[in-house]
Order: C-alpha cells, then structure tokens, then sequence
C-alpha cells in the first residue's frame, strides 16, 4: 500500500484554523523563521481516514485474534477503561491545576497505590515511572541512593543477574551506573545458587530476578536466594513483568524482595498499542521509602475530610524520573481493571497459570520441553529436534502460525533455551482456542516431516511475505525521501541480474 | 467474572489433561513459606457500570477544561484534539497490539511509526527519528546518554530556560551515566549567550529549548553555533506545533532535536501518556536509544517495513545496548502524527502564526490591565510571562482569577527564584481573542 506522502497532492488539506480580522501578526526575527515548509502530507480527511483505516486493517490485535506472545502478556483490555480514560474529568485536566481542584484525580492515583502495595506485599509505591525498564532503572536508582546514604556506594558497585534475565535488566543496570555479574541456570531451571553464592560478597549491591523466570518456573530456592542477598547486606529487585502468575497467590514482599516494578500494561490491562504507551510502578520495603522519585502522593485525614496532595518535600528523594506525576490516563484503566475484580485477582493468575499448563500438557510430546515440571502463566519449548531432523527452525513454526491465523509465541527467548518458542496465553482465552492453537501447533508439527517446504515458505496469509532483514539493517532506508527515495526492488533486480 | 471464560466443566478436562486434581497443585512449585494464605485485602469487585458511576464520580471532582477558562501551559497545554484521532485510537488493531516483533502481523503499525519518523524528520531538519520517547523530559536524559558515549565527554550543559521539569530528569539519570550538570543562567529571559559559549568548553552535549519555558524564541543558530565550536552536540528542545513558522534545528547546526509531543492534539490527561520525540543526524543512527523502524523487502520484492537496527538494543545487546527501552509511546506518537498530517504543511503554518498572534494579543490587552512583560524586547510563541503589577504575588492573582471561572496561568516563583510576581500565560487555538479579553479584565481585578 502506498505511504500517505505519495498520496500528497498540494492545495489538499483537512484541519483548518480559525483567522481573527485585526489580531496582531508578529515577525518571526531574522534567520529564525522556516525556510523550507515540512513537507508534510497534503491530504482530505476522508483519504486520510481510509489511510488510517487500510493500515489498521493491516495489523494484528487481541481483539483479532490469539496472541500468545510470552512475557508480554497479551491479555484482553476492557473498552470501558477506554471510555474512562475519555472522560472530560480525567483527559482534559491540567497537570499544573490547584489539588483542590484534582481531588478525583489524586484520590483514584493514591487508591492504585493502596491497591498495588497490597497485591505485591510491600511498604510505599512511586507511581510515577513510565514503563517497565523504566521502572528498573528508577529501582536501581533508588538502591543507589539508599547505599550512597549509609556510605556503601563506593563499595557496593555489582549487580547479579541470572542468565535467563530480560534483557532491559543489564541494560538498566549499565545505565544507573552499575556493573553486571552473570548467574547461570540450574538444571532443574532455577537460579544456581552455588553459582550465586560464589559471586555475591561485598561488592554486591543487590539481585534482579523474575520470578516466575522467564522460563515460566518458578524459583524453588528463593527463600535461600533471600538469605545470601540479605546475608550479604544486599537488595533484592523484583522484575514484575511476570507478575500476572502469582497475583494473591504469592507476593515479592513475602518472597524477600525490597523492590518490585509492576508492569501496568501487562498484569493490568493498559492496553500495549503497538509499543506503549505503558507504566512502570515501583514498589519499595519501607527502607527505601525515603529515596523513592518525588512528588509522592498522600492522603491527610480520613473519610469525608481526606484531603489528597503531592508531597515535594523528599530530601532524600532521588529526584524526578519523568514529566508530572506518570501517565495518568495509564492509572485509569490499570485501577479500573483491578476494580473488576478486587481480592478475585487470585482467579485471574489462577487461570492463566491452567490455561498455560493445560497447552504445555498438550504440546509436550511434539515439541522439546527444556525443564520438565509444571509451569506458571507461560512456558518455554523449544524446536530444536524438529530443526535437527527435518530443518524447521522456531522462526518457521512460527511463521507458519500466521497461516493458521495466530500471532506467533515469543521465539529465541531466554536466550539459554536453543530454538525457544515462549507461550503465555494469558487468563482471557477460552479453552476452545487454546485447542484450536495446539491443534495447530501439532499439525506444524507433522507437517515439518511430511513437507518442511510449507513451514519455510510460511506466510503465504499475510499482506506480505517474510521480510528481508538483513537487507533493512544494511541499506538503511528509515524515512520516506520523497524524490530521492531508494526503489529497494529494482536495487534487488538489478543486483541478481 | 465476565472477563474469564472457563467453566467448571472446562476447568476439569483440563486439570485431568495437565493430570492433577486441583489448581492449587498447580501452584506446588511455590514454598509454603512465601504463599498468601488469605484474601488480598482489596474492595469488593464491582460490576461494569457500578464502576463507570464509581469513576464518573471521581472525574466529577476535578475542575476538567470544560469548566474554567484555562490559560495553563508550562509544558502542557490545551490544544485541539482532531476528532479524526479517534479513528486510530479506537481500533483494536493498532490498540491491543504489541510491539511489533512479528512484522507479517504487524505492516499497519510499522508502517504507521515509519510515516511519523518520516514527519519528525521533515519538521526538525534531521536525518533520522525513533518510534518514541517517554515524554519531553526522558528524551533530554536519552541524549545525554547518547552524548556521553559519541564524544567520551562527561559534561552535560543546559540552559535555565530549558523547563525546569527537564533539567530535574537530567540530574536525576545524570550520574547513572557518569555525568556532570552544568546550568547556564538566563539573561532577559533568555540564555546568557556567553556564558553559554564557556560552559559548552569539553561538554558532551549543550541542550536548549526554543521557544524557551518562558514562551520566548531563544537564538537557537547563535546557541547551535557555540556548541559546534567545541564539538559538543548542540539539542534543541522543541514544540513541534511551533516547526510549521521556526525554522528546523537540523538546518541551524544542532545535532539533535527533541520534544514534547503532547501539543500534537494528545489529552492533557494530568500529564501523561504524552510522548517525547527524538530525532538526530545521520552519523548518530547507531547510536539512537529505543526502537526504529525500517524498509525493506518481502521474499516477493515487496515494500514492507520492520523494526531494524535492533542490534543496538537491549534484548540483543544487553548491557551493551544504547538504551533499556522498550515498551515507548507508540499509540500516542501515531495519534500525534495523524494530527499533524490533518493539519499539513499549511495548516500547520497558519496555527503557528496564529499562536504568535494570541501571544502577543495577550502581551497587549494585559498591558492595558497594567501587567508587563516580564521580559521586554522578545518574541513570543504560545506563552508570554507577565509581571503582576507592583510586585504583587502571582500565586494571589491565579487564586483571585480562578475564583471568578479563570485560570490565569502558571506562577513562576515555585521554580524560580526571584520571580514570584511573574505568571505564565499559555494560549492555545482554543482560546480566542475574546477569551483574552475577559483573561485582561479578570487579572486587572485581581492584582
């Protein structure tokens, strides 16, 4: 399909802007003003809503269909929260108004709160971070700060990570200044601990783990992980990304954790809108509640006469991490989620943990299962025998998926699982459709030995083929160029003729 | 729970399947020690529209936009929201979908964040955009990151005219990176220019913003000038709504630009999700945090697009990435682009005179209430700082104002000192010249 700046035809446009007769017009200074107009497209409304329309229509959702992309959490989003977010009194009000004037607002803000100190078992809640990586670099900023308090900063300088971590954590741990020490697996899946006992010592600030890992397991040592870190004078940091398991089952506070980042739009339904918007809340044991980013929300008196403020007054704060508060129209829709439910969030994890257990129980014998025990929300198996014996690797199976009208699993990840297709279904499917995919699944399966061609070939559903990836990484070609834009085919053409 | 499907004949055959009895043993890889044996302590559910009522009646207790005559800004402001925005927003395809790391699924979203890199590119003058930043301030902290590792420099220069709710971010990741922040202080409302030109000596990058927190046009080719003498990057801070009348910083010299995108028609929603924008100069690319997407070619020659250049980020390279991002702000980045394609080339010149217009309506009819401006002898874009006349307190005469169904405008003395008797009034193209009328009549009755 064309790009909206070829169907640009000057003189068009759809937006116009209303003219005073006497309003001043001031001079842009000299060598300030705009030379060159932006030459952004010149297009009707009607064109530029069939636009929207065409590309929508190009694009794959929850409310498409399946989409068991693991650890992403792919759960259904209520259109209420929608319509909530919408509301005149949430979506058009000022970030700079009065508190007397956003009571409604500071009040749904500190029940989140409440509401998020309870489910992970933990003392304070700072709102205000924008996404989950953005949570982790706020938590380990705060680490940071509660060492640099007790003069330990200087020493304290590793943070250990196991090998199966999402990647965002090393990367969070370089930005806050910190070094990484790598932990291995054990057989059975969990944290080495021996590996992690011989490498946590003075220097170590603290612990990242997701627990369950994102191998779907949970960690059967974390009780004796919460003796070493603490044994050693070190913190524990909660990666909240696979928080939708254990939601009024277990909680991070109880397991030993003294900081949690809680993915708003994975256990609490923002919906992901193709790469965010989301949010990142941190939760911290009371030590830590002194360095948490500031303007915190509090609430002065009860009942009728609660007054709800933003308390600046944080000297030990580390500071702000984004514009404001965080993204409300994000709390909106978490806290409207989690009110449909209340303390029922426990049959939520419930069935998300049954429907990933009762897909690994049907696609065991067809696929290579890397950890043999039952699982949390998602699991991991792996492609491997199907790529040795007949060469469909978890790429092909998974875009052979497509074919049957799902969005593929996770693949490659955790990086420690050769050829890993990581499946979270999530509590929302019914268990027709969980069939329905490992019937699939399984007919990928048989097909890899009757005809591997049709697996490779996949898709052949989609409004394109496979992609050239290697291709786009090497002629980078990330804007449109309007008459100089590169014609990528006739480039292939004329390199194979 | 009308979001859950299974029933309890479901929940049988698929425990039997699994082969346990319960679901609690499905749990029986988790310690005793570390189970919640009770209820979490949480409300009761309630049902949809017992919480549609609860939330209604939430929302009714904040003064929303509809309810005074609002001249905040500082950062956010009021502007028209395109109705056709909803056309993308409301369709599952773009909302309930993921990143797209699947690009067969996925050619409307990618296509989507390629046409608004493509729109960033063209309104700042520069080579390359990624898919999104946090919001306006998070985009500073990425380039100061970026910086520090481009030139191996571990100073970071910002003006006191950048928002100050930026430079509070900076410092805050500022020593993660291992870096140092250097203030340069404002002069007339504007940045000291010598001063400038002394701090940008050995600076990664120097960062300003145009029109400045106080609404005014700063020099930006003078500051880009200096930063380049010493080979620090020069980044303007920029309003994307102000690109269609200023020129792009990529064509005076700076090597980044950056941004709030919430006056693009996204909510005010008490601040956020808004979205940062970030775009750079072509030998920077390699460098650029977040996700970026690309053309290429399907097995059949076909245009598709993809995420691209994906070896800088953190699920490949880990903590060697250029960034730890990865969920952004794509939804309202597109919901931003579709607003300014409906306003276009032309549209988008016209709504920049007419906020320069409003500004300086406001300058005069407040002149005729006895407020000056704060800063004589500058350009304004879509705010002007007024000073309350005979020192009086700002704070005061925003109480006074709302009082009467206006909201005046941000007092400035919180986060400057010395200016405690300044007001920060933003227009939007909402407000009208009769709206600044009544703004005059109600300021003069409450100095």
């Amino acid at each position: 399909m064309q790009l909206i700046y070829e169907k640009s035809v000057p003189g068009r446009r759809a937006g116009t802007v209303p003219a005073y007769a006497g309003l001043a017009k001031p001079a842009v200074p000299a060598g300030l003003g705009r030379a060159a107009a932006p030459r952004l497209p010149e297009i009707a409304e009607p064109d530029l809503v069939r636009h929207i329309t065409a590309l929508a229509n190009r694009n794959f959702g929850i409310d498409t269909g399946f989409y068991p992309l693991g650890s992403c959490t792919m759960k259904h989003n209520p259109r209420l929260n929608e319509r909530a977010a919408n509301l005149p009194g949430f979506a058009n009000i000022h970030p700079a108004q009065s508190e007397e004037s956003v009571q409604g607002a500071l009040e749904l803000m500190w029940r989140l709160q409440e509401i998020l100190r309870e489910v992970t078992g933990l003392d304070a809640v700072s709102l205000q971070p924008a996404a989950g990586s953005q949570g982790e670099l706020t938590g380990l900023l705060v680490m940071r700060a509660y060492f640099a308090d007790r003069g330990e900063d200087e020493l304290r300088r590793e943070i250990v990570i196991p090998d199966t971590a999402h990647g965002t954590n090393p990367a969070s741990v370089v930005m806050a200044g910190y070094e990484v020490v790598g932990i291995k697996t054990d057989a059975r899946g969990n944290v080495d601990v021996d590996d992690l006992r011989a490498k946590v010592g003075p220097r170590t600030a603290g612990l990242m783990i997701t627990n369950p890992s994102t191998l779907g397991l949970f960690e059967e040592n974390i009780h004796e992980i919460e003796q070493i870190m603490h044994g050693a004078g070190a913190l524990m940091y909660y990666d909240g990304a696979n928080l939708n398991a254990v939601c009024g089952v277990s909680r991070p506070g109880d397991m030993g954790f003294d900081v949690v980042h809680i993915n708003l739009h994975k256990t609490f339904s923002q919906p992901h809108g193709g790469g965010g918007p989301g949010g990142g809340p941190i939760a911290v044991r009371g030590l830590l509640d002194p360095f948490l980013p500031k303007p915190q929300i509090v609430r002065d008196g009860e009942g009728a006469g609660a007054f709800y403020r933003l308390d600046r007054d944080r000297p030990k704060s580390i500071g702000k991490v984004r514009g404001w508060t965080g993204p409300f129209g994000v709390f909106v829709r978490s806290y409207a989620f989690i009110r449909r439910y209340g303390p029922g969030l426990r049959e939520m994890s419930e069935a998300a943990v049954l429907n990933a257990n009762y897909m690994l129980a049907r696609l065991r014998d067809a696929y290579d299962v890397p950890y043999d025990r039952l699982c949390m929300h998602e699991f991991v198996i792996s492609a491997r025998t199907l790529k040795k014996e007949h060469g469909v690797t978890a790429t092909d199976v998974a875009k052979r998926l497509m074919d049957f009208g799902y969005h593929p699993p996770t693949v490659y990840f955790p990086l420690v699982v050769p050829e890993a297709l990581m499946i979270e279904p999530t509590e929302s499917e019914a268990k027709e459709t969980l069939d329905a995919f490992c019937d699939a699944m399984l007919e990928i399966a048989r097909e890899a030995a009757s005809d591997p061609a049709a697996a490779k070939a996949a898709p052949l559903t989609r409004p394109v083929r496979r992609l050239d990836e290697v291709l786009a990484a090497k002629r980078l070609v990330l804007r449109y160029a309007f008459a100089d834009h590169p014609d990528l085919a006739a480039e292939r053409a004329a390199a194979s003729a | 729970m009308s979001f859950l499907s299974l029933t309890d004949a479901d929940r049988a055959a698929m425990l039997a399947t699994v082969g346990v009895e319960t679901v609690e043993e499905l749990f029986r890889d988790i310690p005793e020690a570390v189970r919640l044996r009770a209820p979490l302590a949480l409300d009761p559910a309630l049902t949809e529209a017992q919480l549609a009522a609860h939330l209604a009646e939430l929302a009714s207790r904040n003064t929303h936009t509809g309810d005074e005559l609002s001249f905040l800004g500082y950062g956010v402001y009021d502007h028209y929201s395109p109705a056709v925005i909803d056309v993308l927003l409301a369709r599952g395809e773009f909302l309930t979908a993921y990143t797209p790391y699947q690009p067969e699924m996925s050619q409307g979203v990618l296509q989507a964040i390629f046409e608004y890199q493509t729109a960033i590119c063209e309104l700042t003058g520069l080579a390359v955009s990624n898919a999104s930043g946090y919001d306006g301030c998070t985009v500073a902290a990425d380039a100061c990151f970026l910086a520090a590792h481009h030139t191996g420099r571990s100073k970071v220069v910002v003006a006191e005219t950048l928002h100050p709710m930026v430079r509070e971010v900076v410092a805050t990741f500022a020593p993660g990176f291992g870096m140092e922040v250097v203030t340069v202080p404002a002069s007339g409302g504007v940045v000291d220019g010598a001063a400038w030109a002394a701090a940008c000596e050995g600076a990664a990058c120097a960062i300003f913003q145009t029109p400045n927190v106080f609404g005014i046009l700063e020099d930006g080719p003078a500051l880009a000038a200096a930063a380049n003498a010493c080979e620090a990057l020069p980044v303007a801070h920029v309003d994307l709504l102000s690109l269609g009348v200023l020129e792009a910083p990529g064509a005076y010299g700076c090597a980044l630009a950056i941004g709030e995108g919430q006056s693009a028609g996204i909510p005010m929603s008490f601040g956020g999700p808004h979205f940062g924008f970030m775009a750079a100069r072509a030998d920077l690319v390699r460098r650029m945090p977040g996700r970026i997407v690309g053309e290429t070619l399907d097995s059949e020659s076909k245009r598709a697009f993809v995420l691209t250049l994906q070896t800088r980020e953190q699920h490949i390279r880990r903590e060697k990435a250029t960034s730890n991002m990865t969920t952004n702000q794509t939804l309202i980045a597109l919901a931003g682009w579709v607003t300014l394609c409906w306003y276009g080339p032309q549209g988008l010149r016209e709504l920049g005179e007419l906020l320069m217009g409003l500004s300086a309506e406001v300058a005069i009819k407040a002149k005729a209430a006895g407020y000056e401006l704060a800063f004589p002898g500058t350009t304004t874009f879509k705010e002007v700082a007024l000073r309350v006349p005979g020192g009086g307190s700002a704070e005061e005469v925003a109480r006074k104002a709302r009082a009467l169904g206006v909201n005046p405008g941000v007092p400035l003395g919180h986060d400057f000192a010395g200016l405690a008797d300044v007001l920060l009034v933003a227009v939007t193209e909402k407000r009208t010249p009769d709206d600044i009328a009544e703004l005059a009549e109600v300021i003069g009755q409450c100095s």
